[in-house]
């Protein structure tokens, strides 16, 4: 996917997605919960909006999960990227979503529903990223 | 007290529509003013407000300071891109209702095709860490990162959830082209598409094609505002401001709100549209043409949804048979909207609504009395009730 000449697009980190990144450097896929009323949320917040909560704390994704929806990105091509380029909003079972790309699969024999797990790509020598590949394959 | 019926739009202005202007952007937004002023026969030194978009790239005492206006009493800014066009009327309107200015000038002014485009790739910018760019994290390492992406996605679950297909989006951009044909005005002027024509065009992000997309344009719009016994003393026949809201939703987000429970659906839309029928007391049925906020179909099929002239779900019988072109029920964006005239952020659908309600526009849709315009989807949003006086 990557072709080397291009940098690929980092997220800016702040205090409060910082944890997230961190996780995929290592390669885990977390989601935050408030540590006081276990309430899980992404993308994260600093508060919690269940009960105020300031503390924060993650959890590690089992990585399985489903196709919500996707899109099949074909114009403009924006490097790094190949194109078509195949991006899912996966639902976990744990219930949150997160946007992700989508390997091993054709566009055309994607669904909604699809089940899905995660796995990692290293795009950079730093720079770790999820994605998901039909449960199946 | 409300505010809703005690401000007017008093004069509209804009520039041509291209894709090159040739002039900077301060000098379009000069250019609009200037002629809004002169369409609602009020002099520069008339004007004690401003309010336009975070995203215009043009201050409003540039402006003033160009156009010999001011000083300046009122002066306020919307956020989130396209969902501010309604909403800086709204400013306007509650600055005039309330006396905190006498005349206020909305505008939007941008080089979007030849300077500044849109869409191309929002890319956070490396080293910048401020929440927006955290939000943009979420979806550009993806290569989510244009506005087509970001509606395709809802507009695929749409697709899932109503068993529409992309023929009803297809019809959206048929109506707005028929219109746009028959517009002078309109960058796509004499040049109608048919629903085989929109099937051919090329995939952007499936599922929008190329003819789901609304133009990149040059141009400045500006709508003066002020109170409706001054007005009535002005050049052209004066439109109240009947209603005027903002809605963000619960777990709003910009341009990705795919966290809630149902991804198709615009509820902040729908929310705008409570608060308009409460403040107007008027419902789907009162309005004889609207001007619904165009970028990408698929969010009109959602917006007609939202705003009850059909059911959930129901837009895509609706739009069926022409129902949506002149001569029909309801004729949506009879200047073409944006997929047909121009993209000016919403603010070109203000002026054709103003001209609907004083009977001047080009394909003018008979005994208008109220009109509904609505701003940019996927974001939070505003809209307009725009009735006679």
């Amino acid at each position: 996917m990557t072709e080397g000449r291009w940098p690929h697009p980092r997220p800016g980190i702040t205090r409060d997605n910082q944890f997230f990144w961190d996780g995929l450097a290592q390669e885990k896929l977390l989601i935050q919960r408030c540590a006081a009323c276990r309430r899980l949320q992404h993308p994260p917040a600093p508060m919690c909006p269940g009960c105020h909560g300031l503390e924060m704390d993650s959890i590690e994704a089992s990585g399985r999960g489903v196709v919500h929806s996707f899109v099949v990105a074909e114009h403009p091509p924006i490097p790094p990227f190949a194109y078509p380029n195949l991006i899912g909003l996966v639902e976990l079972e744990e219930g949150t979503r997160l946007v992700t790309q989508l390997v091993g699969v054709e566009p055309e024999d994607v669904r909604i529903g699809m089940p899905v797990h995660v796995e990692f790509e290293r795009v950079e020598p730093d720079y770790v990223l999820h994605r998901f590949r039909p449960a199946s394959a | 007290m409300s505010f809703a019926g005690k401000a007017a739009i008093a004069g509209i202005g804009q520039t041509e529509f291209s894709k090159d202007s040739g002039r900077s952007e301060l000098r379009l937004a000069c250019e609009a003013t200037l002629a809004a002023l002169a369409d609602a026969g009020l002099e520069p030194r008339d004007v004690d407000g401003f309010a336009t978009f975070t995203m215009d790239n043009n201050p409003e005492i540039e402006v003033a300071r160009a156009i010999g206006a001011g000083p300046l009493r009122f002066f306020s800014r919307v956020h989130f891109g396209g969902g501010a066009a309604c909403a800086v009327v709204m400013q306007a309107a509650l600055a005039v209702a309330g006396g905190a200015a006498d005349v206020v000038v909305c505008y939007r002014a941008m080089n979007e095709r030849s300077q500044q485009r849109f869409g191309t790739g929002t890319i956070p910018r490396a080293g910048v860490a401020t929440t927006e760019t955290a939000h943009f994290g979420w979806y550009a390492p993806f290569g989510l990162m244009t506005p087509a992406s970001w509606v395709a996605m809802q507009a695929q679950r749409y697709l899932h959830e109503y068993g529409a297909t992309t023929e009803d989006f297809g019809r959206v951009s048929v109506a707005c082209r028929r219109h746009a044909a028959t517009n002078p005005v309109a960058w796509f002027h004499g040049k109608p598409i048919t629903l085989e024509e929109h099937q051919a065009s090329r995939w952007i992000v499936r599922p929008l094609r190329l003819l789901d997309c609304c133009q990149e344009s040059d141009g400045a719009v500006a709508i003066v505002v002020t109170s409706p016994e001054r007005a009535r003393d002005g050049r052209q026949r004066p439109v109240v401001i009947r209603a005027a809201a903002q809605g963000a939703s619960i777990d709003q987000q910009m341009m990705t709100s795919y966290y809630r429970d149902a991804i198709g659906d615009l509820p902040e839309m729908a929310f705008v549209a409570q608060q308009l029928y409460r403040q107007s007391g008027l419902g789907p049925k009162d309005f004889q043409t609207a001007v619904i906020y165009d970028h990408f179909t698929p969010f009109v099929l959602s917006q007609l949804e939202a705003f009850g002239f059909c059911g959930r779900g129901e837009a895509k019988d609706f739009v069926r048979d022409g129902r949506i072109e002149v001569g029909g029920a309801l004729p949506i964006n009879t200047h073409g909207g944006q997929l047909g005239e121009a993209y000016i952020h919403g603010m070109n659908g203000i002026a054709e609504g103003v001209r609907q309600i004083r009977g001047t526009a080009v394909n003018q849709v008979k005994d208008t009395e109220h009109v509904l315009v609505t701003a940019g989807t996927g974001v939070p949003t505003s809209a307009l009730i725009l009735g006679r006086a």
